[in-house]
């Protein structure tokens, strides 16, 4: 199905006093529109409009700049932006601005807001806001990446289908795998966890999609993998390639099927026998992680977590083991975002990107889940459409309920009234519109009514019916002979008669 | 999917029971293992082994343990279940082990064994599935993207006729049989009275036995496997919708389950104490009600009840035509006249 997607993103460009480049072509408050096309494929490209706003500060936007650092700017701004999904605000300081440590000319604060340093003339300040606005917003490829089945295979990069795929909800799970329960004594504390730690994360999430939460604790559950002892470290290592052999064994005893229709995302901790202690993973060059964790995507993430030899060799087993769980969940948390797909890595030099804290992702960042988010659920809502109407095409005794026609109409209003909202710049509601045509789309589509069970090809029909009906037809059609035959005679009977 | 019943197919089942266990050996787990059984074998009154279902001669592998989870038994192993599991149209109430939960990630490999024939496949003796529904079942599965790629093997006589209809990419089919041909058993158990296994599937599990989770073995050989010599009929393959070179693909691809893994290098910062989520926690503290069971029957209710008085209704139906009956045999036999006589 064709799609001509035009994806609007409302931009502030504020210049403080002192910021403003020599060469506007117009004077102050003026708007002006960036276009860029994106082409999929044949049928499928995104028009993305950047419509800038670029006006002078406000005094009090003035007295939040006077702050000492950056963060604190970031913080005063905050009310005065605005804060509606898909809008960014930028504003230009002065190039001897002190808010920007020294060789940074780009700061992205935590909300929408970022600081860019002055200087270079309008063309420089182009080029900082081109590079901004993929960062903060969407690139080619993270489009494409949500469009991926309608990508031509030879062309995704290894990025592509290793997000998350657009759902209605997630269920997150957190295992603690305790191999040697004789030995080590486990206690984690997952429940105050995740309501300090993931509840906030996932409250910001909640406007992509559903998330609940649970946990379990798994005794004499192995890795499939046996570690090798390195002498010089005198550690157990576990090699870059073994790695995918480890989650299967352990996935058996999940239980995640016993869970919701919702993907499941499962972080499990392992804490290692006493034998093995300590366990290191090894990333492909043979250097030990940092977190000793790693994730495979759209399924979940594991962590190492080792417990130190007991201070003496007479100490009673089991040793009672506490975990930490703040480092524990700030890997998980880091995983979580990578399966989502935030990663900060790959950013030029001068930029400085505010951490987000205790809240896991910055608002920008929930943004660009939503672009991808809402582009991917009206591609799969077109193409859900158009095969169950090529369906309905091929097949022409499949009964239509009425429950599913309206769901079908429900899906294509939903989804014209995303596509028109994507267009004017409102992030929100086009992704609520595109959750509803998702919803309509896939129940009318896996309809159980819609089996076509009812495949008869004409030779069958033919073989089945005529020797049952050309038996019984031969005397019924030779008495309609008959009384043809007879009241023709009867016609010419009374001639006769008289 | 085996679809044969009774205790003459007792190859089917083993067949299926043996990929089963093989799939599962590689390292497929049972939540992504849909296992369509008659399972009426180990069970049967016919089985002078009751509990087991034996893959090879002289009883050396039980395929049936404590361990096999089937997810559609007996009657429900039906072309309808089997297209709804597959095209994903299923009633909202079924659990999710009964469901086929795949994405556009998903490798997934069908293996059906049965008795077939020329464009059909015949389930439990009452039915059949025709391969141009079940073209049209993968066409379907591929417009929403449930597969990424699909391994289709059928051990059935004329199999090769099952393959000849699909029309959609990313599909590779193999056959034990041509058209025209017939699918051989393998070898009868004296003790068991039945063949146990069908050739061809006992030659693709010898050659498993040899894949472990790492092998690098890849679909070629698997065409190799079960020559004539051995197996009397022709196995055929289809790759002519599939977008990689056979020689590319390995047998884990399908068989086991080799998943993409990255490492964490990246951490988030959070702060040890955070003050403000006492609230929360005052809310968990609240003291809730000693748990207890619901009141399920009001027992004491029950039983001393007194019968409900039912309303009188006239009689109908049977009873009043009974009655009409018996009251015109007798005015015809006694007459009219004559009723002064009994009155």
């Amino acid at each position: 199905a064709s799609a001509q997607f035009q994806l609007a993103v409302p931009v502030d460009v504020v210049f403080a006093p002192g910021s403003v480049p020599g060469d506007l072509p117009k004077p102050l408050p003026f708007r002006d529109v960036q276009e860029m096309e994106i082409s999929v494929n044949l049928r499928t490209s995104i028009m993305s409009r950047y419509e800038m706003v670029y006006r002078s500060t406000t005094a009090q936007e003035e007295a939040a700049l006077d702050s000492a650092t950056a963060q604190e700017a970031d913080a005063a701004l905050r009310p005065l932006q605005d804060a509606s999904l898909g809008s960014l605000t930028v504003y230009v300081v002065p190039e001897t601005s002190s808010l920007l440590p020294q060789g940074i000319s780009i700061y992205v604060g935590k909300h929408r807001g970022t600081l860019v340093r002055a200087g270079g003339g309008l063309a420089a300040l182009r080029t900082r806001l081109r590079q901004l606005t993929q960062v903060m917003s969407f690139t080619a490829s993270s489009i494409a990446a949500a469009l991926s089945d309608r990508v031509p295979d030879g062309q995704l990069g290894p990025d592509a289908r290793r997000h998350l795929k657009s759902s209605l909800g997630y269920e997150i799970t957190f295992s603690l795998l305790n191999p040697d329960p004789k030995s080590h004594a486990v206690d984690w504390d997952i429940e105050d966890a995740v309501n300090r730690y993931v509840q906030p994360v996932l409250d910001k999430l909640s406007l992509v999609a559903n998330f609940s939460v649970d946990s379990q604790i798994l005794y004499y559950a192995v890795l499939g993998v046996t570690p090798r002892f390195d002498k010089e470290s005198s550690s157990f290592l576990l090699s870059a390639h073994s790695l995918p052999h480890v989650i299967n064994p352990v996935e058996a005893r999940l239980g995640s099927s016993a869970a919701s229709l919702y993907p499941v995302l499962n972080f499990l901790l392992y804490v290692p026998e006493r034998s093995h202690s300590p366990l290191y993973i090894q990333d492909k060059d043979g250097a030990p992680v940092s977190t000793n964790a790693f994730h495979s995507p759209r399924w979940g993430g594991i962590m190492v977590y080792n417990v130190e030899a007991p201070a003496s060799p007479q100490a009673s087993l089991p040793l009672h083991v506490d975990v930490d769980m703040v480092r524990v969940m700030e890997v998980f948390l880091a995983q979580l975002r990578l399966l989502f797909g935030l990663s900060r890595e790959e950013l030029p030099p001068e930029f400085l990107l505010e951490s987000p804290g205790s809240e896991g992702l910055a608002d920008w960042e929930l943004d660009r889940l939503l672009w991808a988010h809402t582009v991917e659920n009206i591609a799969t809502v077109s193409t859900t459409l158009t095969s169950l109407a090529q369906l309905l095409d091929k097949i022409g005794n499949i009964v239509i309920k009425d429950d599913v026609a309206s769901e079908v109409y429900r899906a294509v209003a939903s989804v014209q009234s995303a596509m028109a909202k994507l267009a004017t710049g409102h992030l929100h509601s086009a992704f609520q519109a595109s959750k509803e045509a998702v919803t309509s789309s896939e129940r009318a589509f896996f309809d159980p009514s819609l089996l076509h069970l009812l495949y008869f090809p004409d030779d069958q029909k033919f073989a089945i019916y005529i020797p049952l009906f050309l038996p019984m037809a031969v005397p019924i059609l030779l008495s309609l002979a008959k009384i043809v035959r007879e009241t023709r005679q009867r016609k010419k009977e009374p001639t006769k008669m008289d | 999917v085996c679809t044969s019943r009774f205790w003459f197919n007792y190859r089917h089942v083993a067949n299926t029971l043996s990929v089963y266990r093989s799939v599962k050996r590689l390292g497929i787990p049972d939540s992504h293992i849909v296992l369509m059984l008659a399972d009426d074998m180990a069970c049967n009154p016919r089985n002078p082994k009751p509990a087991t279902v034996f893959s090879h001669k002289n009883m050396e592998l039980n395929v049936y343990g404590d361990d096999v989870e089937v997810d559609y038994r007996s009657y429900e192993v039906t072309v309808e279940n089997f297209l709804r599991v597959l095209t994903g149209r299923i009633p909202p109430s079924t659990p999710r082990s009964k469901r086929l939960l795949s994405d556009d990630r998903s490798n997934i490999l069908i293996y059906m064994t049965g008795h077939g024939g020329n464009g059909f496949l015949k389930f439990q003796d009452s039915e059949e599935i025709t391969n141009v529904e079940l073209a049209d079942a993968f066409e379907q599965m591929w417009q929403k993207r449930r597969y990424n790629e699909l391994l289709f093997i059928i051990d059935t006589c004329q199999g090769a006729s099952m393959y000849e209809r699909f029309y959609s990419p990313n599909i590779m089919a193999l056959a034990s049989s041509q058209v025209g041909e017939d699918s051989l058993s393998h070898q009868p158990d004296l003790a068991i009275g039945v063949h146990l296994m069908d050739r061809y599937t006992f030659y693709v599990l010898e050659f498993l036995e040899e894949i472990h989770p790492a092998s690098q073995t890849n679909m070629n050989d698997l065409f190799q496997v079960c020559p004539k010599s051995l197996c009397v009929s022709t196995p055929g393959h289809r790759t002519d919708l599939f977008q990689r070179d056979p020689q590319n693909v390995l047998i884990t691809d399908f068989f086991g389950s080799v998943r993409k893994v990255e490492i964490t290098t990246e951490t988030v910062s959070l702060d040890s104490d955070l003050a403000g989520f006492e609230s929360n926690l005052l809310k968990d503290e609240l003291a809730t009600e000693p748990l207890k069971y619901a009141e399920q029957l009001p027992v004491a209710q029950i039983i001393h009840q007194k019968p409900k008085q039912k309303d009188w209704h006239p009689p109908g139906g049977f009873i009043l035509g009974l009655w009409a009956l018996i009251i015109m045999v007798f005015f015809k036999t006694y007459g009219i006249k004559h009723m002064k006589h009994i009155f």
